[in-house]
């Protein structure tokens, strides 16, 4: 039987979130501790060893993120990335309730690695009460911060926000459009100085990474993406949560173990792995490792760790069509292949999907798809076609279906 | 001072606090007037294009005027599966308006969001923020009626 692995949130619903002091009785910031007593270039060292990567969607290696930031400059910044704005995510939220000292004392360790005394939170406008929880817990660790300040901004309602570059123009108090890359945050990102953006989860995991060594945590799970992922399970499952588990466990094993199956006795038709802009799976894919590697190999994406698991009786195409009106809202409308693209997919798919198109209409669409991967500026666009050309691929036949 | 003047200085002096002022504007006013945008142009050295280009870019920034409620129903995928269009049916009725619009007493704003981040309990809706979880059609009459 698969079993939860809780690292991050093994004292969860146990310790007040925004006491500090509750969290020090459980062990809480002796890793920033440890920290500041390395130096930077072997603190982002121990950093790399443990392979540590992004959990916000991209997998990059967080050690060779900071690696990058330059050492001779006065002002730098420690942002996270609290946007979690993909459909069916819920797990930084979780993170936040559960453990936000952990939050704040990775960003602590990171603004030791690269210089920094400065950190910003950038929470989504969805989330007000987990504003108010991370200032009391801000609040409460000052004296255990010291000199590092974390200040708290709030998103409004847009989902691009959490592409780091639009994020970085939010915090600014600009409109939230992606920047051209390069050059990148770590060189130049928040008010033009080196910035290094993380996810929640990225920064909760540093804590226990520095307490327990870096082996430790490349021994857990897969070995190209070790540690915990916490999940967030959607849809027709029987346990709707939150689950944290090791990388290697298996899709399978989520959904029909920890998930407890499909709900009302249905048999199970699909998943979507990492949020909307993932790929949906069939069921012979179900054997595979939740990692980002091996979700990568089936043409599907770890991304947040969102589980939307559809049963037997729902229609595709419906899903389809209702994920590409979420694309056309929030294209940002920066760039021509996003904004015109996202408005044809869904103009496409409302056709298909009221029986009117045809099957020329399919062809229409994977084109397109290619196009805006290509074309978009940032990851918006460029995911945006992966739900309508991962069911045509392995669910054409529901498509056929409404076709005239 | 006016009272927008008055919140809105009280941002000065954040950099980039453009967003946090117009939320604090729209703790009391329920949306953004006009003397808002062109107030924080001033204050934050921008032009009022760019003030109200920030003031229309997010969606849960509003220049329009606004109910006391402001009724949010999300509709991403998984609560669309698990009934949202049911829901925004049931409360269009109820309210007697469509998704969009304010009721006539001023009191209600019905519109439609993206994911709120609270799918362990779809359908979801939002009152002024508030996470209200498992709604059914059945349910919406006695959650608007609570709402005075
Ligand atoms: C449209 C879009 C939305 C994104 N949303 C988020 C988000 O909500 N949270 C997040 O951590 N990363 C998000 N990302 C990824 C960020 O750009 C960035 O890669 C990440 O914050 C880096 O942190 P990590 O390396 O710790 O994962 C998004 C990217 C795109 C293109
Ligand atoms: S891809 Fe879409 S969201 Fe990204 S910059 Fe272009 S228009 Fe904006
Ligand atoms: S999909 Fe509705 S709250 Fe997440």
């Amino acid at each position: 039987m698969a079993k939860e692995m809780r690292v991050l949130l093994e004292y969860a619903d146990r310790i007040d979130p925004a006491s500090a002091e509750d969290y020090i009785k459980v062990g809480g910031y002796k890793g920033l501790e440890k920290a500041r007593k390395m130096n930077p270039r072997d603190l982002i060292q121990e950093v790399k060893d443990s392979k540590l990567r992004g959990r916000g969607g991209a997998g990059f290696n967080a050690g060779m993120k900071w690696s990058f930031v330059p050492q001779n400059v006065p002002i730098k910044y420690v942002v996270c990335n609290l946007d979690e704005g993909e459909p069916g995510t819920y797990k930084d939220r979780i993170i936040c309730e559960k453990n936000a000292q952990a939050l704040l004392e990775g960003m602590a360790i990171c603004g030791h690695a690269i210089g920094s005394n400065q950190g910003y939170i950038y929470c989504r406008g969805e989330y007000p009460f987990v504003v108010d929880l991370l200032r009391k817990a801000i609040d409460s660790a000052s004296e255990v911060l010291g000199d590092f300040n974390i200040e708290v901004r709030m998103g409004a309602g847009a989902y691009v926000c959490g592409e780091e570059t639009a994020l970085i123009e939010s915090i600014e108090g600009h409109r939230g459009e992606p920047r051209f890359k390069p050059p990148f945050p770590g060189v130049e990102g928040l008010w033009q100085v080196p910035t290094v953006v993380n996810n929640v989860e990225t920064y909760a995991c540093l804590p226990y990474i520095l307490v327990n060594g870096a082996p430790w945590f490349a021994g857990i799970g897969s070995a190209s993406y070790p540690g915990t992922k916490v999940l967030s399970l959607t849809g027709d499952v029987v346990n709707r949560t939150y689950f944290e588990v090791p990388t290697d466990m298996t899709l399978r094993e989520v959904i029909f173990e920890l998930g407890g199956g499909i709900k009302n006795g249905k048999k199970f038709k699909a998943v979507q792995v990492g949020g909307t802009s993932g790929a949906f799976i069939p069921e012979h894919y179900l054997d595979t490792k939740i990692d980002f590697d091996s979700m990568g190999a089936i043409g599907a994406a770890l991304g947040s760790g969102a589980v939307f698991v559809l049963d037997e009786s729902r229609d595709i195409l419906d899903v389809a069509t209702r994920i590409s009106k979420f694309f056309e809202h929030e294209s940002c409308g920066k760039c021509n292949p996003c904004r015109e693209g996202t408005f044809r997919s869904r103009e496409i798919l409302e056709r298909l999907n009221a029986g009117k198109g045809s099957e020329a209409d399919l062809d229409k669409l994977l084109l397109l798809s290619k196009v805006m991967q290509k074309a978009c500026l940032c990851g918006l666009g460029q995911a945006a076609p992966i739900p309508t050309e991962s069911t045509i691929k392995h669910f054409r036949h529901e498509y056929l279906r409404k076709v005239q | 001072m006016s009272r927008i003047q008055e919140i809105i200085a009280q941002y000065g002096d954040k950099q980039g606090g453009i967003i946090e002022a117009y939320h604090a504007v729209q703790k009391e006013f329920n949306y953004l007037p006009e003397e808002a945008v062109i107030e924080a142009a001033s204050v934050f050295g921008v032009s009022e294009a760019q003030a109200y280009g920030v003031a229309t870019f997010y969606s849960y920034l509003s220049v329009k005027p606004r109910g006391k409620y402001i009724i949010r129903m999300c509709e991403s995928a998984p609560c669309h599966v698990a009934g949202a269009d049911e829901v925004i049916q049931a409360i269009e009725k109820e309210l007697g308006i469509k998704v969009g619009e304010t009721t006539a007493d001023g009191k209600f704003t019905l519109e439609l969001t993206e994911c709120i981040g609270q799918c362990q309990a779809t359908p979801v809706i939002t009152v002024n923020s508030e996470p209200i979880f498992d709604v059914t059609p059945q349910k919406v009459p006695e959650i608007l009626s609570a709402l005075k």
